[in-house]
């Protein structure tokens, strides 16, 4: 049975923030077959392509036939839990910290015995459903949770390591202006957040849904231009401190490619408000999220992009647009990287065309802002890493797996 | 003039003889900039980069990269701005006769009118009432109109309505009657233009644009303390940058003003 959280008080300035650990990081490059599972929220395990036999960990060959075709394949979640123990005083400085602590061993349905971390409510020779998660190393570990639902589950203080709920956390949506970013905000704020701080760029323009954004109680109005460098660090000045989940909704949609295009500043303002917005949002707030990745209930937990799937593959009709998402995407790479050693996730929410103004001649399916929302939160709370919205989003990658250049083909015809 | 009189002239600016008005708003990236429909090039936003400030990046000096569309902050308009002045000569800010630079202004007061009606229109009638007090307006001046709408927040400044913006400014017939009539050097104003807010639907559209540019005259925008010049009298200074064929410039507008001294 667990506890509901509660609200953080505010902090003691005369103690010392906690600076983040790490828990143990080393992997074997086949064992990023998990941390791929993690990071879509899927659970995968090795099937030897011969016999059939699930493994666990990941190994070179299999343990039942000696074939060295061992395949990752979505796997049944279900074991039970074979024993638990409690660790009182780790060695590792990062588990010491969090002392005491649960680890198990599960028995799969499917085969193999696997160790595990534990919910508080899983209890010894009781069915367990398996997820793998990243840790706050960012490494998939695989994590044992109760077979049905029980009171307060997502506060367990074992799972919320593994996850950025938005509970009890700051938000910064940068921008309230686009449908998408007052979506997030209503949806953050539903799901517990204790306050949402929303950007609005050129606070002079008018702009619709502004005076029920501005009802929402816990939701703070502030001034951030993503574009203008300063904008971004006086926000950051005065708010940088206080930010655990920034969700990065810059909506700078336009059509056209290149040579039906004329001149560049429709390219620069695409360039400008994508890609140099996201190198000043990470430049201002990327240190002190690090810094604060364990900073107690409210620690910094996440960052999240909105990137369109096009990303992946160029879009000719959107071309330009296309290439900005790109160097996002590469960016949030490094982004990912810089903020791993404070333990905050980058989550990247692919999307096919919303359901938006500057989608409106592109025939649907096109995603619903709302959907948009939803798919953050819940990536948020399931601690996901890329997450792919909507119908085509999910096309694009199947197909992208199967043949990149019949992609590349077929979006440019 | 000798150069005793102009030395003159520089005595009475140091002492305070000749008031110098900075007419000017700070040019900053969060002032309002004219705003087009969307699927229209858009006018750059100010941007200020820095590029070191005493650190790593430059130990012992402090520096920034701009960038800027020609038509923000406080602006000079050019007649190559306009189709009606595309083919004058010497119609951009790097051409123009510097002399043009320097040129006495006639100040109209409609400040009581803009703040009953933000879609105050200046009217030929307007301007015969004033020159009933203040005498004719004489060639080559300039025509400052005063709304005081530089002392309002952006976004009253602004002023943007699901229709447009609602700003005051000149109608037709009255500035092609300055351009024609009057051969005034310039017109300027407080508000984002030298036109109205809801210019776009006057006949011509944007007038002042098109009768000022059409007769190789210019525009100045964003102005500030125009409350502080008299009707006549005052000197302006405005020199925009020398940028290559450029349509405008933001630039430092200076008023002589006789003083106390």
């Amino acid at each position: 049975m667990i506890e509901p959280i509660i609200k953080p008080r505010r902090k003691n300035p005369l103690l010392r923030t906690r600076l983040p650990t790490s828990p143990p990081r080393a992997r074997s490059r086949a064992s990023h077959g998990f941390t791929r599972a993690a990071a879509e929220g899927r659970f995968m395990l090795q099937r030897c392509d011969a016999c059939g036999t699930f493994c666990y960990p990941a190994r070179d060959a299999c343990p039942t036939c000696l074939s060295a075709d061992l395949s990752f394949a979505d796997a049944p979640r279900r074991g039970m839990l074979l024993s638990e123990t409690t660790l009182h005083i780790p060695a590792d400085v990062h588990f010491r910290e969090r002392a005491p602590w649960r680890v198990g061993l599960v028995a799969m349905e499917c085969g193999p015995t696997l160790v595990t971390h534990l919910h508080a409510d899983c209890e010894e020779g009781r069915p367990v459903v398996m997820s793998f998660q990243l840790d706050k190393s960012g490494q998939a570990v695989a994590f044992a949770h109760p077979e049905r639902e029980t009171p307060n589950m997502a506060d367990d203080r074992q799972w919320r390591e593994m996850t950025a709920d938005p509970k009890f956390r700051r938000v910064l949506v940068t921008n309230g202006r686009s449908i998408v970013g007052q979506e997030a905000v209503a949806a953050l704020k539903a799901a517990g957040a204790s306050i949402v701080f929303v950007g609005v760029a050129e606070p002079w323009k008018p702009f619709r849904g502004e005076d029920a954004l501005r009802a929402i109680e816990g939701v703070q109005i502030v001034p951030l231009d993503i574009g203008d460098e300063k904008s971004v660090a006086d926000l950051a000045a005065d708010i940088g401190g206080k930010v655990d989940i920034l969700v990065n909704t810059t909506e700078h949609v336009r059509a056209g490619g290149l040579l039906d295009r004329q001149g560049t500043s429709v390219v620069r303002d695409e360039i400008d408000q994508s890609y140099l917005g996201f190198v000043h949002l990470a430049q201002a707030f990327g240190p002190a999220m690090r810094m604060r990745g364990s900073d107690g209930v409210n620690s910094a937990a996440a960052w999240v992009n909105i990137l369109s799937v096009y990303a992946l593959a160029n879009w000719p009709m959107f071309g330009a647009y296309s290439a900005s998402q790109a160097a996002c995407l590469s960016l949030s790479h490094c982004l990912r990287a810089e903020l791993r050693p404070g333990g905050v996730k980058v989550v990247n929410v692919f999307t096919g065309p919303l359901d938006i103004e500057w989608f409106q001649t592109v025939p649907p399916p096109k995603v619903a802002p709302r959907a948009v929302a939803s798919a953050i939160v819940s990536a948020l709370k399931r601690g996901l890493e890329d997450v792919f919205v909507g119908d085509v989003a999910e096309d694009i990658r199947q197909r992208l797996a199967a043949n990149p250049k019949a992609v590349e083909r077929e979006l440019g015809a | 003039m000798d150069s005793n009189g102009l030395m003159q002239f520089a005595g009475a600016v140091a002492s305070g003889a000749v008031r110098v008005v900075d007419l000017t708003f700070t040019l900053s990236p969060d002032f309002p900039v004219i705003v087009l429909p969307p699927e229209f090039g858009q006018a750059a936003p100010v941007r200020i980069q820095q590029i070191s400030r005493y650190d790593a990046s430059g130990p012992a000096w402090y520096w920034n990269n701009l960038t800027f569309g020609e038509h923000t902050g406080t602006h000079f308009d050019a007649p190559i701005h306009w189709f009606t002045g595309k083919d004058l000569p010497n119609n951009a800010v790097d051409t123009l006769p510097v002399r043009d630079m320097i040129a006495p202004a006639c100040v109209i007061d409609c400040s009581a009118q803009a703040a009953k009606d933000a879609d105050f229109l200046l009217t030929i009638p307007v301007i015969e009432a004033w020159e009933k007090s203040n005498g004719r307006i004489p060639e080559r001046h300039w025509v400052l109109l005063r709304t005081d709408w530089s002392k309002k927040g952006w976004r009253d400044y602004a002023n943007l309505k699901d229709d447009g913006a609602h700003t005051p400014g000149p109608d037709a017939a009255v500035m092609r009657w300055l351009v024609e009539e009057r051969g005034v050097i310039g017109f300027g104003t407080e508000t984002i233009g030298t036109d109205a807010g809801q210019a776009g639907h006057l006949d011509p559209p944007y007038p002042a644009h098109h009768f000022l540019h059409g007769g190789g005259r210019y525009g100045l925008q964003c102005l500030c303390n125009l409350d502080q010049l008299p009707p006549t009298g005052a000197v302006i200074v405005a020199a925009p940058l020398k940028i290559q064929n450029g349509s405008g410039s933001p630039l430092r507008v200076l008023a002589l003003v006789p003083g106390q001294g």
